[in-house]
């Protein structure tokens, strides 16, 4: 059986099931639409909020980003993870004793405040519009290497899955996909890992292989990769950062607590039953996001190695690097090599015409070895190796079978749909419960509101698809976005609604002015105005990372900080809540009490 | 707050900075300020710093999670706010 064919059924199965579940799945009421009736069980939920959280960022890139970064990569490992232990212990248990369907309710309530709650709103839609985009264009590229189709058509038939489900079903028809798609993606990432480190290492647990020894030697295999590296003029694997140890904090602390704020998150704690169960369902949500992010590194340092070793034979014999024949000859190079040539994800360039593919570190920092490798009649870096490559490209390196092949397109399009299901509901609910019935309609019916939430739920899949579509050219640029609005204006705000009952609203809508403000101003200043080209401003501060040398990306922390600093200030100068919502606030810290059905 | 309540909350805060100061210590701390100091211990094929940053900090954030659920859970049964 083709490979082609192979791919078509069994990402064709997966969608089948998906469907199933859809209509198994239908929404009958606003519970079920916003919060999946209220009481899915904490293993079920941390499954499906997993997947939520695992986008084809996490399932294609990261392995690739950790190949290229090394150590560093720490900062987008423990960035993606650590915030779930904020969760878990600062907003989840007291959002669900909390009660409501969305995120921008409790800031209405607890901030007694429509502009609180349209701020929350705001920062909401922009930071699941921007990462939304990612999604879909991750859709339709993976639809396209892999199945065959163009990437438009490629949108198409996601948009059609996820309306199937997400219209039809709401939070209940995507909670109960998200676990199917969290068991295809987690098989799909784990079998080739299972197999690379086995070939490599002799054992197959990719967390034992990557700390193991290289079959057949007494050498280590982190050990033989940081030479080979090294050699080539890279930084050593093991202790190569990212950027100063600063920027390593403040960027670690930045994704952390970002995780924490980003509401598609906060959201999927709504659905369970009980105080108890969002605590437990948020670490049952860690160790099913950890299944990925913890075989991860051996998949990147394993595919580093074996993309080395092919290229650079050299590395593993005594012979010096700078010898010709140290490198692989092209006419050589494996099959695996050329098919993914065709994609333009892999290329090769023989720069100095030797018919020999000499991949090292043109921009080493090391001056000695890049004499030798002009005296050696190196031209430039030969091979230009997309991230993406390290876990698309697995299954032919390690020669998998075809299957296994079409499993991890299928493991990429559940992790895209998965996540891009989670903005939707984010998305289109605060449209609905916030918006529409919040601010416009107070008194419409549940059925009403069900009604209108369909409606901007198909609307909200069509903007969607059409931004994937056309994705604007800073996309790539807006996740940093995503994380920093969430660390800087919702976080903080949403943490002293919950241990500060003396926050009002002055306070809160202060803090999340003034620290939105001081993330835009820094994101802006690299990225360009609104990310308009060619507008940036960094030059009128000293050049890029002018604070204290921290990327844009790690701004988030900083800007919480401002937010803590400045709600502190307000509130001593402006009115104590009301006795009623200071009430409220010491209820939310009670664990008895949490109702059932609820929302209003 | 009555009285009870307020101890609750204080038992409460007392568990949540424990847990969120080891939070800190494994992420920031051994995985990244630390780590170089930590890397000159081999554990297994494993550099110390670079298993905690790279492994050792998830499984910490895992455990840390599960066992302020379960440490919670029974200062809500002590000050009887337990859900029923």
């Amino acid at each position: 059986m083709s490979l082609q064919l192979t791919t078509y059924i069994i990402v064709g199965l997966s969608f089948l099931l998906y469907l199933v579940i859809a209509v198994w799945a239908r929404a009958k009421t606003t519970n079920d639409y916003y919060v999946a009736g209220g009481n899915v069980g904490p293993i079920t939920n941390g499954m499906a909020t997993a997947a939520g959280w695992m986008s084809a960022a996490s399932f294609i890139s990261m392995a690739g980003m950790i190949a290229n970064m090394g150590y560093g990569g720490a900062v987008y490992l423990m960035g993606w993870t650590g915030g779930y232990v904020l969760l878990a212990m600062l907003l989840a248990p007291y959002l669900r004793k909390f009660g409501k369907f969305t995120v921008p309710h409790f800031f209405r309530d607890r901030y007694y405040s429509k502009t609180a709650a349209l701020i929350a709103i705001l920062c909401l839609l922009t930071a699941s519009l921007t990462y939304i985009i990612g999604q879909m264009t991750g859709v339709g590229i993976a639809f396209s290497r892999f199945v065959g189709v163009s990437s438009e058509v490629g949108i198409y038939l996601g948009m059609a899955i996820v309306f199937a489900y997400a219209v039809f079903g709401g939070q209940k028809g995507i909670t109960y996909t998200q676990v199917a798609q969290f068991i295809v993606m987690t098989i799909a990432f784990l079998i080739p890992a299972i197999f690379i480190s086995f070939q490599l290492t002799g054992n197959p647990i990719p967390h034992l292989g990557l700390g193991s020894q290289l079959k057949g030697t007494d050498v280590a295999l982190l050990e033989r990769l940081n030479k080979v590296v090294t050699d080539l003029g890279f930084r050593e694997y093991t202790t190569a950062t990212a950027g100063s140890t600063l920027n390593m904090v403040l960027f670690t602390l930045s994704l952390m607590i970002g995780t924490a704020g980003l509401p598609h998150v906060i959201m999927r704690f709504f659905t369970v039953s009980s105080v108890k169960a969002a605590r437990i369902s948020a670490g049952w949500t860690l160790l099913f996001i950890a299944i990925l992010y913890t075989t991860a590194p051996a998949v990147g340092a394993m595919a580093k190695y074996n993309l080395h070793r092919t290229v650079t034979p050299g590395t593993e014999t005594n012979i010096s690097i700078f010898e010709p024949n140290a490198h692989l000859e092209g006419a050589k190079r494996p099959d695996w090599m050329k098919r993914w040539e065709k994609t333009g994800l892999l290329t090769w360039d023989d720069k100095n015409k030797d018919g020999r593919i000499q991949y090292y570190n043109e921009k080493s920092e090391d001056a000695v070895f890049l004499n030798n490798a002009e005296g050696a009649g190196w031209k430039g870096n030969e091979l230009a190796v997309n991230a993406d490559i390290i876990v698309l490209a697995n299954p032919e390196i390690a020669m998998l079978p075809g299957w296994v092949i079409a499993l991890v397109a299928a493991g990429g399009l559940a992790a895209a749909l998965s996540t891009a299901a989670g903005l939707l509901i984010a998305i289109s609910s605060s449209i609905s419960h916030d918006l529409v019935k919040g601010m416009l309609y107070p008194n419409l019916s549940d059925k009403k509101e069900l009604f209108i939430g369909k409606i901007t739920m198909a609307v909200s899949i069509v903007i969607a698809g059409w931004l994937g579509l056309h994705p604007p050219g800073f996309a790539a640029q807006t996740v940093a976005l995503a994380f920093g609005i969430a660390a800087s204006s919702l976080f903080p705000a949403l943490m002293m609604g919950i241990f500060n009952k003396k926050m009002n609203k002055q306070g809160a809508i202060a803090g999340m002015l003034f620290g939105l403000g001081v993330t835009l101003f820094y994101v802006f200043a690299h990225k360009g105005i609104f990310f308009i080209q060619g507008t940036s401003f960094t030059h009128l501060f000293g050049g890029d990372n002018f604070f204290f040398g921290i990327v844009p990306e790690a701004i988030g922390a900083f800007g919480a900080l401002v937010n803590f600093v400045v709600a502190a200030i307000v509130v001593r100068f402006t009115p104590a809540p009301p006795e009623l919502i200071q009430a409220l606030v010491e209820g939310v810290r009670l664990p008895r009490g949490t109702t059932k059905l609820r929302g209003h | 707050m009555k009285k009870d309540d307020l101890a609750y909350w204080r038992a409460t805060l007392r568990l949540l900075g424990i847990m969120l100061a080891i939070w800190l210590f494994v992420s920031i701390g051994l995985s990244i300020v630390l780590a170089p100091l930590l890397n000159g211990i081999k554990m297994g094929g494993y550099p110390l710093g670079f298993w905690f940053a790279q492994q050792g900090s998830i499984f910490t954030f895992i455990a840390l999670i599960f066992i302020y659920a379960y440490l919670i859970g029974k200062i809500d049964h002590k000050f009887d706010v337990h859900e029923e």
